[in-house]
Order: structure tokens, then C-alpha cells, then sequence
């Protein structure tokens, strides 16, 4: 269909097929034809986009203009509070972003955008960032900085000629030919591009230890287990952009002179693996991957491995484990995994970010990579902005960028009018960062400096109504399950800090608990064998810190002061709001609530199970937690 | 679960293949696992045994990565196995009523099945939607942004 030429490419005509994809694309948008380019990352199919994308044809077909459309599909486009989105070029007019497009309004899209060249004003939303690729200037207007999913919603991911068309390959294609071993590790040293999946080591030293090595075999993994609750950059680019994922890997192949790559993924990211598994096939086809890579006599390829649902192997030496099909159990390091990784041999281990960011590394250059970002931290980094936020969804922001900046001026603040509390980052290794904190400029000193970390990009903001206790509770929750047991600090402390925060809960705690948790938590920070148990105590140590009053309004006077901890709230009726209508007494699941029709209404604090229907069903806002 | 005995089981060609194709590759454990849990949606004991013989794996060793994992079951699923998304933006979002609901509206709590066989409830991971916080997912179809009053509705879907 697509690809004509399905024969391997030398490094000329790569070039040469590149420069007719560009043509292509350049004749297709001057066509005079409009182009329709759906979302359909998983956020996108699970909102409606596959229904709205048949709207569209529906549509199309009956106002009988396919002759003159184009439909397209694209990966995410980070807008995720309003999905599906669809872009919408008409010859002629601006490209105009939608979000919230169901069946209705594609079809509306279609009559009057297409149609009548009328914009619908009320679906219309801002594109997210300028694109890298095609423009030279850094646009100022934009919040955003686009380096990592600098593909994602503009190409289709499962055709690698619009890959090869914006840049795709060149940086193989570069390294290959022009560069050696060391010019790709002195580039990335010039880049300052530190590993993004939380820890923040430097991807050249990384990728040096390894180079030195002296051995036959060496492998390249790509870390993509996004386990992080509350995250799912790496699904994102893997199913928006997958082709740079193993351009990069090839690279760094080429760079050790590894023959093969893992990339290890979950097994929860179907489309993920799909689009993957397509671009792998296609990439061989072209001579982009496998034997003679574009001619030349490096020779490279890459496999798929599926994690299954265990959180630690995010932990690299846990992780090499379960590649090789054991439990994933974490080992002591050293010896680090660029000394002895897959099969005991030299392996570099990257996440997925940290690879999308090589080729643009490669094509423009370390210098320009280090000149965004700060001091401490160069490049970009992408959040998964989600909780109490208006917008949320993916955003990728220079390094240095405020936590405010992000939350209000690209997540739009809080919605329903409620106050903002915190913001967690970092998972279930990071922590909270409150209010006094919003202006500091985003980097891994800084946010380790306010006891939370980076970690791989979940970003979740706390409203009012969220109780730090119960928070801390759930990401506590979270490790212990996923402790693989094999350390006690991790194991024993994990659970014992667990039951501390349980006792809270039920309002049976005592003072002196705030600080056997610190003394717990401090412990397994020191004594646990990996970063897992070194770290889950961090949602702890770290509410404790900035909320010690909300701990101590639990220990002390029995209270919930976000009113979520349910043994710690009543339900009372107000008499003066209650206005009889019975419908709360109707609903109520246990019966608790007495009073006959047009008279208050009483609830039985013995019986009450707390569930909040009462509060849930008032019409009158008569029900009161207190 | 049998201990002492175990019934024969069918593998079909296609999950044979795979096996014999993967036999020889190193670490091929959890790759033939995940085919064998794809044709039985779960793990049978059985299956196991029969996997155990034909990669040359101890059974213990088998049970031991099955366990470890949680995709993995030991035990067969609902025909429509909800799974509820606890990820921390779900969380917030009031997954947990959801599975409150749930389990009140088909009498089960989680990891159990309904005596029909149809629907079962799990807990699962973050699925990374958290932009549609809080989401279910049934037989691989995402919903997102629901509510206890929209469940029955999406579960109507799966009525068959």
C-alpha cells in the first residue's frame, strides 16, 4: 500500500526517500484538500474517537466530498481532558485543534467548518506547542517545549514514511555514517541529558561504563514498565512516536557495538505493543533495523519483552531479572547493569523519554539541547497531569518552568471553585510540595531540595478535599503490595508504617506515632536494597513535614480535616435546609436515616456506615459532614 | 484446585507453536505465559503442568513467577472481567466507590466471580488514562469519567 518501496535502503537513497516523502506531504497539503487528523491514543479510542472518526466518514460520504478529504490518524495530543481531539486543515483557513468531539459534533465539524469555512468557537482549543521540526524559532507563546512527543499528534505512528519525512532516521542515519562511539557519548555530554525515568543519571556516563567494557556482548534495554500510578508519558510516546524509540536504541547499538535490544514493556499497553511491533516490522523492511543497517555493516535489532504487573521492575536490576523470564527480584548494585545486565553482559538501560530525546540530540546538536532547561537540568521533561486539575493530560515543559506555571497557566487551576492543597510528584517514591513552593522552577535539585523528586512525571494535584493521610495511606498501600519481600527494611518496615497510618485513620492513634513512622521511614531509606524500599516511605516523610497539623488533627481530636477519612466524620442533617422530601431516608442503603415526609429528617449515627448517598442525593444541601 | 491429579489439557496449534518457537530462546518463561493466559484467561493447573513439561521449567518455578506477577491468575475469570483502575488519579477521582458499587450491584467482591459465571471484579493498576479519571475497563474497552449512577448502564454493554 503505502510503502512501494518495501526493498532496504543504503544511506543515499534513505535520503533520497526522505526528501520524496517531504515532497509528498508538501503536495498532499497543497493539494487543496482538506485534512482531518484524528487522536487515537488509548485516552483518545477510550473517550469516543474511533465513533467519532466514523462520524466523519459518515458524514464526508454524505455531503459527498471524499473526493476532496483526507482523514488521518495521529497519536496523542496530550490534550486528554478533551478527548477525542481531532485537527481540522482546510485550504485556506488556520489549522484548527477540537477537542471534545463526539459524533454530533464531528459531524457539525463537517457541515460548518468544512462546508460553510465557519470555525465552531466552542470546541476550538489552543495547539499545545510549536513543532520543533518544521519551525526553526522557538515560539515564546508557548508554555510548552515539545522535544520528547515532538511527533506525537502530528504524525501517524503506524507509517514510518511521515516518521522518516520529519527528521526519522537522520540521526542514525548521522551517527552511522559520520559519527564514532565516542562522538555520540561526547554529544550527549554536551547535552546534559540526564535518565528520565526518576533517578537522573547522566545518559553518557551511562552509556560510557558501558562502552568500555571489554566484551563481545553487550545489549541496549529500553525501560518501558511505566508502573508509576498516575503516569503514562511513556504510553503516550510509545503510541504516538514509536519509531524514535528504536532509532535511538539502534544508535546507542551502534555506539557499544550491541547487536541486540530489549524493549521491556507492560503487558497493560496493548496499543503500545501493537504500534511498536508495526514500526519493528517496517524498520526491518527499510533496512533501518536488522542485518547492514542502511548498507553499512552494523548489524542490529531489537525484541519485544512483556513485564506483568510487577511495580519494582521498574527497578533495573529487578528488571533485567524478569527479562530473563525469573521473578523480579531486585540484586545489590554493584555490579551495575553497564557491567553485567542482560546474560551478565554490559547492558545500557534507558527509559522511553530518555531515548525519544537522542535523535533530536543527534540532529541538532548537544549544544542546543543544553541550552534549554537550567543550570542543574537541561532539556525538557513531560508530565502526566492529572488529579484535582482542569486540564489535564500530557504537557512537556523546559526544565525550570514553575510547578505554578503548569498548573495554572496549562492546567487551568483547580476546577469547582476549590482551593489547591498540594502537588505530588515523583509517585509513590516522591512526595508533596505545597503552596510556598509553587514559584520554584521545575529541576531534580530543586524538587529534591523540597523532599520530593522528579521521578518519571506523574503530577497530581490535591484539592482541599483530599486528606494527605489518606494519601500517603494509598501510595504506602501500593508499595507494600508490590514489596518483592526480599529485604526486611522494605518488607517489615513498609507494612509496620502501614498499620501506623491504618490506626490514624480509624482515629486510634496516638501522638507518639508521627514519630515511630519517621524512625521507620528513615530506617528503610537507609537499609532497603533498592530504590523501591528506599523510597516508599517519601509519601510519609514527606506529608509529615508540611502536614503535620492534618496528622496530628487525626492523632489528637479524632477529625478529618478534608473530611475523607470516614471513621473520622459524621453525616447530620441541617434542620433548617431539610425540607422533608424523604429522598435521602429512600436511599439511604442501611436505613439510618428516619423522619416523615415534610418533617426533618433524623440519621442514626449508630447505624450510619458513612457511605455519603445523603450527601450524594440532597437536593437542598441539607446533609453536613463534619 | 487438584493436587493430586491433573486432567489433560488442549493447547491449540497456534499456542504450540509459539512455544516451540520460543522453546530455545532464553528467558521465554513469561512470554509463554502470557500466550497461554490469552487462550485460557487464565492460568489452569494444568496448563502450567503442560508448560512445565514442554519448555523443561520446574512446575514450582512456574507457580513461583506466576505469583510474583499480577497479571497472572490462578483462577478463571468472569466472561467479563471488570477491571477497576486504582491509580492514584482514579483514586482521587473515587475509584473505590466504584468498586463499592460494583460489588453491591453484582454481589461480589474482588477478585470474585458471580455464580453465572458472567462478571468478575479486579483492582488493577493504573491503565494510564488518567486524564478520564475514574475508568473501568471490560473486556479491553476503556470507560472513562464514570460515576456509581453510570455503571449500570456500561455494564448493560455486557449483558450477552
Amino acid at each position: 500500500m503505502e510503502n512501494q518501496e518495501m526493498s532496504k535502503l543504503n544511506r543515499d537513497e534513505l535520503k533520497a526517500f526522505r526528501e520524496d516523502k517531504i515532497d509528498k506531504f508538501a503536495v498532499e497539503s497543497n493539494s487543496g484538500k482538506t485534512q482531518i487528523v484524528i487522536g487515537v491514543g488509548t485516552c483518545g479510542v477510550a473517550a469516543g474517537a474511533r465513533e467519532t472518526e466514523k462520524a466523519f466518514y459518515d458524514e464526508i460520504s454524505e455531503q459527498d466530498i471524499a473526493g476532496t478529504t483526507i482523514v488521518s490518524e495521529t497519536g496523542c495530543m496530550g490534550l486528554c481532558y478533551s478527548e477525542p481531539t481531532v485537527e481540522v486543515k482546510v485550504p485556506g483557513m488556520p489549522p484548527v485543534i477540537y477537542g471534545d468531539v463526539d459524533e454530533k459534533t464531528a459531524r457539525e465539524i463537517v457541515k460548518k467548518h468544512i462546508q460553510e469555512k465557519t470555525v465552531l468557537d466552542s470546541h476550538v482549543f489552543d495547539r499545545p506547542a510549536s513543532d520543533i521540526i518544521s519551525e526553526t524559532e522557538k515560539d515564546t507563546d508557548y508554555k510548552q517545549f515539545r522535544i520528547v512527543l515532538r511527533n506525537c499528534g502530528i504524525i501517524d505512528p503506524e507509517k514510518i514514511n511521515e516518521y522518516i519525512a520529519r527528521d526519522g532516521y537522520k540521526a542514525l542515519e548521522r551517527a552511522v555514517f559520520e559519527m564514532t562511539g565516542d562522538d555520540i557519548i561526547n554529544e550527549l555530554k554536551v547535552s546534559g541529558l540526564r535518565g528520565r525515568g526518576g533517578a537522573g543519571f547522566p545518559t553518557w556516563m551511562k552509556w560510557n561504563f558501558t562502552k568500555q567494557v571489554d566484551n563481545d556482548s553487550k545489549y541496549i534495554v529500553c525501560n518501558a514498565d511505566e508502573g508509576d500510578p498516575g503516569a503514562y508519558m511513556d504510553r503516550s510516546t510509545l503510541e504516538g512516536d514509536p519509531h524514535s524509540i528504536l532509532e535511538a536504541m539502534t544508535i546507542a547499538g551502534y555506539c557499544i557495538n550491541a547487536k541486540k535490544g530489549y524493549i521491556y514493556i507492560r503487558a497493560e499497553y496493548p496499543l503500545a505493543i501493537e504500534r511498536l511491533k508495526i514500526a519493528m516490522k517496517q524498520s526491518r523492511e527499510l533496512g533501518l533495523l536488522g542485518n547492514n543497517i542502511l548498507g553499512s555493516d552494523f548489524s542490529f535489532d531489537i525484541e519485544i519483552r512483556l513485564g506483568a504487573g510487577a511495580f519494582v521492575c521498574g527497578e533495573e536490576t529487578a528488571l533485567l531479572e524478569s527479562i530473563e523470564g525469573e521473578r523480579g527480584m531486585p540484586n545489590p548494585r554493584p555490579p551495575f547493569p553497564a557491567v553485567k545486565g542482560v546474560w551478565g553482559d554490559p547492558t545500557i538501560i534507558n527509559n522511553v523519554e530518555t531515548w525519544a530525546s537522542i535523535p533530536v540530540i543527534i540532529n541538532k546538536g548537544g549544544e542546543w539541547f543544553s541550552s534549554i532547561g537550567t543550570e542543574d537540568t537541561k532539556g525538557t521533561k513531560v508530565f502526566a497531569l492529572t488529579g484535582k486539575i482542569k486540564n489535564s493530560g500530557l504537557v512537556e515543559v523546559p526544565m525550570g518552568t514553575t510547578l505554578r506555571e503548569i498548573i495554572y497557566d496549562i492546567g487551568g487551576g483547580i476546577p469547582n471553585g476549590r482551593a489547591f492543597k498540594a502537588v505530588q510528584t515523583g509517585g509513590p517514591s516522591g512526595g508533596v510540595i505545597t503552596k510556598e513552593y509553587l514559584d520554584t522552577p521545575i529541576d531534580y535539585k530543586s524538587l529534591q531540595e523540597l523532599g520530593s523528586i522528579m521521578g518519571s512525571g506523574g503530577m497530581i494535584v490535591l484539592s482541599e478535599d483530599d486528606c494527605v493521610v489518606d494519601v500517603a495511606k494509598f501510595y504506602l498501600g501500593f508499595t507494600i503490595d508490590e514489596s518483592c519481600g526480599k529485604c526486611s527494611p522494605c518488607r517489615v518496615g513498609g507494612r509496620a508504617l502501614y498499620n501506623i497510618l491504618e490506626k490514624i485513620i480509624k482515629g486510634e492513634g496516638e501522638p507518639e506515632d508521627l514519630d515511630r513512622m519517621r524512625v521507620i521511614g528513615e530506617t528503610m531509606q537507609k537499609a532497603s536494597l533498592c530504590g523501591l524500599g528506599q523510597t516508599s516511605p517519601n509519601p510519609i516523610l514527606s506529608t509529615l513535614r508540611y502536614f503535620e497539623d492534618e496528622y496530628l488533627a487525626h492523632v489528637n481530636d479524632k477529625k478529618c480535616p478534608a473530611k475523607k477519612c470516614k471513621p473520622l466524620i459524621t453525616f447530620e442533617v441541617i434542620p433548617d435546609a431539610c425540607t422533608g422530601c424523604t429522598l435521602c431516608a429512600r436511599k439511604c442503603p442501611v436505613n439510618a436515616i428516619s423522619g416523615e415526609r415534610k418533617q426533618v429528617h433524623l440519621i442514626n449515627q449508630d447505624a450510619c456506615i458513612k457511605c455519603g448517598e445523603c450527601f450524594t442525593v440532597c437536593n437542598f444541601d441539607a446533609i453536613l459532614i463534619k | 484446585m487438584s493436587v493430586t491429579s491433573v486432567e489433560e489439557i488442549k493447547f491449540s496449534n497456534e499456542l504450540i507453536s509459539f512455544i516451540s518457537e520460543w522453546k530455545n530462546q532464553p528467558g521465554n518463561l513469561i512470554m509463554v505465559l502470557h500466550r497461554v493466559q490469552e487462550e485460557f484467561s487464565y492460568i489452569p493447573r494444568a496448563a502450567a503442568k503442560k508448560v512445565s513439561e514442554m519448555l523443561g521449567v520446574s512446575l514450582s518455578k512456574i507457580y513461583g513467577v506466576i505469583t510474583f506477577y499480577h497479571y497472572f491468575k490462578l483462577e478463571k475469570p468472569g466472561k467479563h472481567n471488570i477491571q477497576v483502575c486504582m491509580g492514584t488519579a482514579c483514586y482521587l477521582k473515587g475509584g473505590e466507590d466504584l468498586i463499592d458499587e460494583l460489588e453491591n450491584v453484582l454481589g461480589i467482591g474482588v477478585n470474585q466471580v458471580t455464580d453465572d459465571g458472567k462478571f468478575s471484579i479486579e483492582a488493577v493498576r493504573c491503565v494510564g488514562c488518567c486524564g478520564l479519571a475514574p475508568v473501568v475497563v471490560i473486556g479491553g474497552k476503556v470507560f472513562g469519567k464514570l460515576t456509581k449512577k453510570k455503571l449500570p448502564e456500561v455494564l448493560a454493554n455486557f449483558e450477552d
